[in-house]
C-alpha cells in the first residue's frame, strides 16, 4: 500500500443556478491574458448540451482519455508512445480555435469617433485571433439554458447514447447545469500523453500541474485530456489548466471558484488512496464497475492501518485530521451521494457531483403531484427514465443504479427534514428506506444545505508554509523598501528575478480575511493588487503619498 | 589559400560553433519559458496537416544523409564494401527525394504562414528572419546536388567537402579542401553557418529537446512540490527548509 493525498472536490448540482460567478472570477484570476482569451479553466454548461469545446464527450471522435487494449490493459485511447510521437508534427486529434470559439472583442473606439449622423453608432464585435471585424456564431456557452436547443443538443453526445430512438421531446424536456474544472485525476491521460514529461501530478496532494518551463508545446495534453480541461496558450505556445488554485490552497484557503460561488455548492477536502492500486483500478474490464473500483482505490482515514501507512509514506499527522474531516469522503462514502464524472474515461477524475434531483422534482410538480413527498418521489426515481439515464451517461457508465441511489437518498432527505421542519414529525421510515440512519439523514442535511465555511473546505496547509512566509518578506533586496534605492528590480517595476508564485501574498490576503485589525497592509509592501483586496481599509499604497508640503 | 578562405573555413565554422553551443545554453538558462515549438495548429490545421509532416521528416531524412556522408569517411564505407557508385546513387536518389519533401513542404507551411491570417499575425521579425535563413540554405543544398549530378557528372564531396567538415572537429581545421569547392556548396555551408549562429535565438530550439525520453519513461510523472518551489533554482542561502 503507497498512501498518498489528494485534494478533491464535489460540487452539489442541485444548488448551481447557472449564474457563471465561478467562471467569471476564474477568468479574473488565471486567464485575462493575451493567448487565454479562449480560455476558462472552470466553465459551466446547461446539459443537455454540447458542452465546451463543442462534443468534447464524443471520444470516439476526440479519443481522449484510456482504453484497453486486447491484452486487457490499459492504454492512451489516441495511440501509444511511437504513434503519438509520430503525429507530433501535426497532430491529427486537436480541437481548433473553432470548436472552443473564436474570442472577441468590440470595435468601442467607434462609439466616440464615429461623426455626427442620424443612425446611433455601432461598436462592431473584432476577433482576438485575426483582429479582423467578425460575426459571433459561438462561445463557451452558447446554449446557455437550453438556447437553440431543439437545433443544438441532439449533438450531446451524452444524449445521443442515451435516445438513439427517444426523440427529444421539448415540452417534457428536462435542464440542469453543470459546472466543471480540471479533474486532477488520479490516473491522468494528459500528464501520460505529455512527451516531454512537462506534466505531473503533485505528489503531496494530487494537484496536476504544467511545468511551463519545460512544456515544449507538443499538444499532445491537449488531445489526451477527455474532459478537454488542457489549453493551448496560442501566444506563449504552451499548454495551460486548472491549478486548483495551489497558492491559495497551500495556505489554507479555498480556490477562487469555490470561494465565490453565491450557491454555496462546492466542498473541498483531502481523499487518501492508494496509488499502487489505481492502475488495476483502472483497468476494469467493465465500464460500469469503474465507478465502485475508483472507490475501492480510496482509503479510510479512520481505518488504523491505513493511518500507520500514511504515517510511513511520510503525510503529516494534521493531514491525516484532515482527511477523517474530509467533507469529500463524508458525501463518497458516509453519505454516497457523490458520483465521478465520467468515470469510462477511466481516469479516476476526483472532483465529483452530487446528481441533481430538481429535474425529477420538476417533472413531478408539472404532473400536479406534491414534488417533496417520499413515495412521489421515489417512484419518480424510479420510472423516469431519459433524465435518470442521462445522469448515469454523465455519472457512472451508463449504470441508473449508483445514480437511483443517490437520488433516492437526497429524496429521502427533502422529504423527511420537511416532515420535521413542518410538522415536527419524525417519519423514520424514510430514512430506513434508503438505508440511512435519522441522525444521518440529519448530519447530511447539515453538510449539504447549512454547512459552514469551515466544514465545507477542509484544507491542510502545505508544508513549507514558514519557508513561502520568509520567501515573500525577502522576495526583493534588502535595500528594496519603498522608496529605497532598490525599489522594483535593476530596470523598473517587475524586472530582475520573477517573485514566487506567492506573489499575490496570499499569506497577507489570509492574515486580512482573517483579522478584524483594519490596517494590516503593511506586509503588501506598498503595493496593492486590487484582485485580493478585500475592501478592509484602505491599504497603503491604494492611492499615491501626499506630497510633504514643508 | 587565402585570408578570405581562411575566414570562411577555419574562422567563421568555429564562431558559428560558439555562438550554438554558448546560445543554447544561455537561452536555456534565461529563457526556459520562451523554449517551445510555438505551434499554430489551433489557428490553421488543413495546410499543416500535410505541410508539416513532410517537412519535418523530409528534413529528417536530411538530416542523416548530412552524417552520412559528411562525418563517416570514405574509407569506412569503402571497408565495407560499397563502392562508390553504390553510395552516390543512394544518396542522390535518397538526397533528392527527401531534399523534394522538405522544400514542397517548406513551400507549404511558408504559403501556409503568409495567407492564413491569425498564423501570419503570429509571426514575428524573428520567425521570418528565421524561414528565409532555412529556406535559403535548404534550397541551395537541393540546387548543389541537383546541379552537380545533372550539369556535371556528380561531385564526389566526400574527397573535399566532408574532411574539412571533420577537421573542424579535430580541431585540427583544414580549409584547403573545401576553398577547391564548387560554388554551390560553398554558398550552402556559408548559409548553414550563418543559420547556426542564430539557431539559439529562434524558434528552432525546439529540435534540441525533441522527446525522445517519452519513448522510456512511466506514463505518470509524480513530481514533489519541494523539488523546486518556483520557476528557477532558489538563490544561494534561499534554499527550502525541510520539512518540520
Amino acid at each position: 500500500m503507497r498512501v498518498m493525498a489528494q485534494l478533491a472536490m464535489v460540487m452539489n448540482l442541485d444548488k448551481c443556478i447557472g449564474c457563471h460567478t465561478c467562471s467569471v472570477t476564474c477568468k479574473q484570476a488565471w486567464t485575462n491574458r493575451a493567448g487565454t482569451e479562449y480560455v476558462w479553466f472552470n466553465n459551466v454548461e446547461t446539459r443537455p448540451g454540447q458542452g465546451y469545446p463543442r462534443t468534447y464527450e464524443d471520444q470516439d471522435k476526440w479519443k481522449g482519455g484510456w482504453e484497453l487494449n486486447r491484452r486487457g490493459r490499459l492504454q492512451l485511447k489516441a495511440g501509444g508512445r511511437l504513434k503519438k510521437l509520430l503525429t507530433i508534427f501535426a497532430n491529427p486529434l486537436m480541437p481548433s480555435i473553432g470548436d472552443y470559439y473564436e474570442p472577441w472583442t468590440y470595435d468601442y473606439d467607434r462609439l466616440f469617433s464615429a461623426p455626427v449622423t442620424e443612425d446611433t453608432p455601432v461598436a462592431r464585435p473584432r476577433s482576438l485571433i485575426t483582429g479582423e471585424p467578425t460575426k459571433i456564431k459561438w462561445s463557451a456557452n452558447w446554449d446557455d439554458d437550453l438556447a437553440g436547443a431543439p437545433e443544438l443538443a441532439p449533438a450531446d453526445p451524452v444524449l445521443r447514447k442515451v435516445s438513439d430512438q427517444v426523440k427529444l421531446e421539448f415540452e417534457r424536456t428536462f435542464m440542469f447545469y453543470l459546472p466543471r474544472i480540471c479533474e486532477h485525476c488520479l490516473n491522468p491521460s494528459c500528464v501520460a500523453s505529455c512527451p516531454s514529461g512537462a506534466m505531473y501530478k503533485r505528489s503531496e496532494d494530487g494537484i496536476v500541474l504544467v511545468d511551463q518551463d519545460r512544456c515544449r508545446g507538443w499538444r499532445m495534453c491537449v488531445t489526451g485530456c477527455p474532459y478537454k480541461k488542457v489549453y493551448f496558450n496560442h501566444r506563449t505556445g504552451k499548454a495551460e489548466k486548472c491549478t486548483f488554485c495551489y497558492p491559495r490552497v497551500e495556505v489554507g484557503i479555498p480556490t477562487v471558484c469555490s470561494e465565490t460561488c453565491v450557491g454555496r455548492l462546492r466542498y473541498i477536502g483531502l481523499i487518501l488512496y492508494d496509488a499502487d492500486r489505481v492502475a488495476e483500478a483502472a483497468s476494469v474490464r467493465d465500464e460500469k464497475a469503474l465507478y465502485e473500483a475508483q472507490k475501492s482505490v480510496m482509503l479510510d482515514p479512520h481505518d488504523p492501518q491505513v493511518i500507520a501507512a500514511a504515517r510511513a509514506a511520510g503525510i503529516p499527522e494534521d493531514w491525516l485530521e484532515a482527511a477523517r474531516r474530509s467533507p469529500i469522503h463524508k458525501l463518497i462514502f458516509d453519505f454516497g451521494v457523490a458520483l465521478p464524472l465520467h468515470p469510462e474515461y477511466r481516469t479516476m477524475p476526483m472532483v465529483w457531483y452530487i446528481p441533481p434531483l430538481s429535474p425529477v422534482v420538476d417533472v413531478l410538480r408539472e404532473t400536479g403531484h406534491d414534488g417533496e413527498r417520499a413515495g412521489n418521489l421515489f417512484g419518480a426515481i424510479e420510472t423516469l427514465r431519459i433524465p435518470i439515464g442521462y445522469l448515469a451517461e454523465l455519472f457512472t457508465a451508463g449504470d441508473p443504479e449508483p445514480v437511483r441511489a443517490a437520488l433516492r437518498r437526497l429524496a429521502a432527505m427533502r422529504s423527511f427534514m420537511r416532515g420535521i421542519n413542518l410538522g415536527g414529525e419524525r417519519d423514520e421510515s424514510i430514512p430506513a428506506a434508503v438505508g440511512l440512519k435519522p441522525e444521518e439523514i440529519e448530519e447530511m442535511y447539515r453538510l449539504l444545505a447549512i454547512a459552514p465555511y469551515a466544514e465545507r473546505y477542509v484544507i491542510p496547509n502545505a508544508h513549507a508554509e514558514e519557508g513561502a512566509r520568509l520567501e515573500e518578506l525577502a522576495t526583493g533586496c534588502s535595500l528594496d523598501y519603498e522608496g529605497g534605492p532598490g525599489m522594483g528590480g535593476p530596470f523598473g517595476e517587475a524586472s530582475g528575478l520573477p517573485a514566487p508564485v506567492a506573489v499575490e501574498n496570499f499569506h497577507a490576503l489570509k492574515e486580512r480575511q482573517a483579522t478584524d485589525d483594519l490596517d494590516r497592509a503593511s506586509e503588501l509592501r506598498g503595493r496593492v493588487n486590487l484582485l485580493n483586496w478585500d475592501g478592509k481599509g484602505a491599504p497603503d499604497g491604494l492611492f499615491p503619498k501626499r506630497k510633504d508640503k514643508s | 589559400m587565402n585570408a578570405l578562405d581562411v575566414t570562411l573555413w577555419v574562422v567563421a565554422p568555429y564562431v558559428a560553433l560558439t555562438i550554438f553551443v554558448l546560445g543554447h545554453v544561455w537561452r536555456y538558462r534565461y529563457d526556459k519559458f520562451g523554449w517551445t515549438t510555438r505551434s499554430s495548429q489551433m489557428y490553421e490545421s488543413r495546410l499543416l496537416r500535410i505541410g508539416s509532416p513532410l517537412f519535418h521528416f523530409g528534413i529528417l531524412v536530411v538530416a542523416l544523409g548530412h552524417v552520412g556522408g559528411l562525418v563517416i569517411p570514405k574509407s569506412w564505407t569503402e571497408a565495407v564494401g560499397v563502392s562508390e557508385h553504390a553510395y552516390h546513387l543512394t544518396a542522390v536518389v535518397f538526397g533528392t527525394v527527401a531534399g523534394i519533401c522538405t522544400v514542397g513542404g517548406l513551400a507549404i507551411l511558408v504559403y501556409r504562414r503568409r495567407t492564413v491570417g491569425p498564423v501570419f499575425t503570429a509571426t514575428t521579425r524573428n520567425d521570418k528572419l528565421m524561414y528565409a535563413l532555412l529556406a535559403l540554405t535548404i534550397v541551395l543544398g537541393l540546387a548543389a546536388t541537383v546541379v552537380a549530378n545533372i550539369v556535371g557528372g556528380g561531385y564526389d564531396y566526400r574527397t573535399t567537402i566532408s574532411p574539412w567538415f571533420r577537421s573542424v572537429f579535430y580541431l585540427q581545421p583544414d580549409g584547403e579542401p573545401m576553398a577547391g569547392a564548387p560554388i554551390l556548396f560553398k554558398l550552402h555551408a556559408l548559409s548553414a553557418l550563418v543559420l547556426f549562429s542564430v539557431w539559439p535565438f529562434t524558434r528552432l530550439v525546439h529540435m534540441l529537446t525533441a522527446p525522445v525520453g517519452y519513448l522510456t519513461r512511466p506514463y505518470i510523472v509524480y513530481r514533489s512540490r519541494d523539488d523546486q518551489a518556483g520557476s528557477r533554482p532558489p538563490r544561494r542561502g534561499w534554499e527550502p527548509a525541510g520539512r518540520p
